[in-house]
């Protein structure tokens, strides 16, 4: 039997070539120097060429945002302080103008979209090759390298049915009035300490438009690297799906192997009208720190989406493996009556990764409906919480909340914890809670060993069964994707 | 083929097996009979080579090699098979994802090439059918909500898919109605084979009306303490333990 310094070494030798995506991609870069103040907020709108408004925007945000404090009290998480004054707010990779097709575009870039394999070549679908397009479901693609969009695929197709999908830089000056419209209007530019700095220095994302009736034919999915050194990256994304509109959309994330703790705080804002539905998909996988606990990406995000129309739906599903520390809760504010929110999550978190997440989700319209399934594993010595809010208005008749949280532990050096919070104001209104701790136990290890399987696609395996039920909802591409991400981030984490 | 030679194994600084001999033949179906707490569990658990037991003195040789050295998913690899006494619930892992997985796994390990999932659906549902399983319970998770019939089944089921050359079936009877155990016992006999030995643990002689051993060793105390044809267990059926001083009125 593997004896305990062997799993040791085991652990350390794989966590520190687990990390596939740790390369970084030799650019040349314009960034802006180290440090924030007014003038920087002036120089990333200036560099946008952004309209007064906005750029008014981004300063009541910054102003606002020197008052705030970090939201350290109630997050059970704990890292030194961060100096907001040592990171630069701004890195592009060095572009004449916006490319105007992939040819363009500087080809280390692409090379490093197809390590990472991204699909961002779509000639061969576009130039007819027969039987391309039928083969899979199309993605369209919009990559974030640091904090400009680089390229976004199928632009042509999707609008010929009028959906707009484009790095947001671009929507301020294609669609100014549905960005002026909605941007803010889900996260306020005062919500919080970390969505209120990215208000005032959020450099790119996505905008997507689903026009009324529109059921958009193919995932739409932005795929984010941070890869400058000492960079924070502050990614805007605005997703609006219009009356009837469907739209299902994807996020993937990864960040170079460094020594330092790099900053990510992305504010994601979605907006369903009246029957329409939004599916957001989220699988991250940031560069998690070392086996000591040493680097990795400081995920803080803010997510929220509002469900304003009635028989409006937003489900968020989130596969969270990376991060040094992961501070997130995307929320649905169900406004529309009959509207409903799902959130499904797992969250994996190994060594000493730490994650504080949950979901928020609001009832105020009548029958309101949410489902929450978190599913949370810890190995190593993480630490894990579920913070979950329940809110029941006074008006949210015959609304409905059914929350199942379970964690599973993995050694006997980690924690998981569950905080719920639950507010009804409506005693028509029904809310339940089930939270199960488990761990992973010698019999099953055993059993499946029996059978043939490895330590590792042993554990693999029971706990891609313990997330089955989240893993379902992510779409087809992604959730084989996922279930691989599942054993990898554990691997070595038992004997 | 698997040669068990002066075994001593302790729990917990405790002896539980003290010196088994044991060889058993390609072909060859052996029965291990004994009260409770003689050490037949720690045997299959022994063999199999699951954590938690020491072996203190003796060799096991398996085709030749060191099984002891061995990882449990090495033996499994070797042709190693052990039908648990309590088989294991993996809640939400389909019972052909678990499959398999476990078979492509050993294929993997002897260097085969592993099994598509059409090659796959065709060997599982063949084998399903002798077994009088439904594709339902192949759908289910892993051994969840399974009656004590059914979780029997399944372990014949995984034992028809992986074929092993050495099948040890700890308590297979428990739990089983009549029914159930002639199913079992007959799914059990199909996979006997002049290749193929198994070593059957069993507390009553009720199971080897169905599944007829060669051999059988009666175990007590830690130590094979007598061996002999099927009719041993007859015997045994007539006289209890007793003549072994175990007490099991108690």
């Amino acid at each position: 039997m593997a004896a305990t310094t062997e799993t040791v070494e085991q652990v350390r030798a794989v966590t520190e070539q687990k990390y596939k995506y740790g390369f970084t991609t030799d650019i040349e870069s314009d960034v802006a120097p180290k440090g924030l103040n007014e003038d920087i907020v002036r120089f990333i709108s200036a560099k946008k060429e952004e309209p007064e408004w906005l750029l008014e925007w981004r300063l009541k945000a910054f102003r606002v945002w020197q008052e705030m404090e970090e939201p350290r009290h109630w997050a059970k998480l704990s890292f030194p302080p961060i100096d907001y004054q040592d990171a630069h707010y701004y890195a592009a990779p060095k572009m004449k103008d916006r490319p105007k097709s992939l040819d363009e575009v500087d080809p280390e870039l692409l090379k490093t979209y197809e390590k990472l394999g991204i699909p961002l070549r779509e000639q061969e679908i576009l130039a007819g090759v027969e039987g391309a397009e039928g083969k899979s479901p199309a993605i369209a693609v919009d990559a974030v390298f640091d904090s400009v969009s680089v390229a976004t695929t199928f632009k042509a197709k999707l609008e010929e049915m009028g959906i707009i999908f484009c790095a947001i830089s671009e929507a301020v000056h294609k669609c100014p009035e549905l960005v002026q419209k909605y941007l803010g209007s889900v996260v306020p530019y005062t919500d919080n300490f970390y969505a209120t700095l990215n208000c005032a220095v959020f450099t790119d994302g996505s905008f997507v438009y689903i026009p009324k009736g529109v059921r958009c034919p193919m995932e739409l999915s932005t795929y984010f690297r941070i890869n400058q050194a000492n960079t924070g990256q502050f990614e805007r994304t605005l997703i609006i799906a219009d009356e009837g509109s469907y739209v299902s959309y994807l996020e993937g994330c990864t960040a170079p192997q460094r020594d330092e703790n790099q900053l990510h705080a992305a504010v994601v804002e979605l907006v369903a009208l009246d029957d329409a539905q939004i599916k957001y998909s989220t699988v991250q996988n940031w560069y998690p720190g070392n086996a000591e606990g040493v680097g990795g990406i400081y995920n803080f995000v803010t997510k929220r989406g509002a469900c304003r129309g009635r028989n409006s739906k937003i489900s968020w599903t989130q596969v969270e493996t990376g991060s040094a520390i992961t501070w997130k809760y995307p929320s649905c504010i169900l406004q529309g009556d009959n509207s409903v929110g799902e959130f499904y999550s797992v969250a994996i978190t190994n060594n000493f990764q730490q994650a504080d997440t949950g979901t928020k989700m609001i009832h105020i319209g009548k029958n309101t409906r949410s489902t929450i399934v978190s599913k949370g594993i810890s190995a190593g010595r993480a630490q894990q919480t579920y913070r979950g809010l329940v809110k029941i208005l006074p008006k949210a008749e015959g609304a409905r909340n059914h929350t199942q949280c379970d964690s599973l532990l993995i050694g006997d050096q980690c924690g998981a914890h569950t905080v719920p919070y639950i507010e009804n104001r409506n005693r028509t209104a029904r809310v339940e809670h089930e939270a199960t701790t488990a761990k992973i136990s010698e019999d099953q290890l055993f059993y499946c060993r029996q059978r043939g399987l490895s330590e590792e696609d042993a554990v693999s395996l029971i706990v891609n069964g313990f997330c089955k039920e989240v893993l379902k909802e992510l779409p087809m591409e992604f959730a084989v994707e996922a279930q691989k991400l599942v054993g990898i981030s554990l691997e070595g984490s038992v004997g | 083929m698997i040669e068990i030679k002066n075994l001593h194994a302790t729990v917990d600084g405790k002896e539980i097996l003290k010196g088994i001999d044991l060889t058993i033949n390609p072909g060859e179906v052996h029965a291990i009979m004994g009260p409770n707490g003689s050490g037949k569990s720690t045997l299959s658990y022994v063999l199999a080579g699951r954590d938690g037991y020491e072996i203190t003195e003796g060799s096991v040789s398996f085709f030749g090699k060191d099984l002891l050295e061995m990882e449990p998913e090495e033996r499994a690899a070797a042709g190693l098979f052990l039908a648990f006494q309590y088989p294991v619930e993996i809640p939400g892992v389909a019972n052909t994802t678990f499959l398999k997985s476990a078979l492509n796994a050993i294929r993997k390990q002897r260097g085969e090439p592993e099994l598509d999932a059409m090659q796959f659906l065709k060997l599982v549902r063949e084998k399903t059918k002798a077994l009088s399983m439904t594709d339902e319970m192949l759908k289910r998770a892993v051994n969840v909500g399974f009656s004590g019939g059914e979780k029997k089944r399944n372990e014949t089921l995984q034992m028809a898919v992986l074929q092993p050359k050495f099948a040890i079936l700890d308590e297979t009877d428990s739990g089983l109605d009549i029914d159930a155990l002639k199913i079992v016992a007959e799914g059990v006999n199909a996979l006997r084979s002049p290749e193929r030995s198994m070593l059957v643990i069993t507390h009553y002689q009720r199971l080897l009306d169905y599944i007829v051993p060669d051999h059988v060793h009666v175990l007590a105390f830690g130590k094979i303490q007598r061996s002999g044809g099927k009719e041993l267990a007859l015997e045994l059926e007539k006289n209890g333990y007793a003549e072994f001083g175990v007490n099991e009125a108690a």
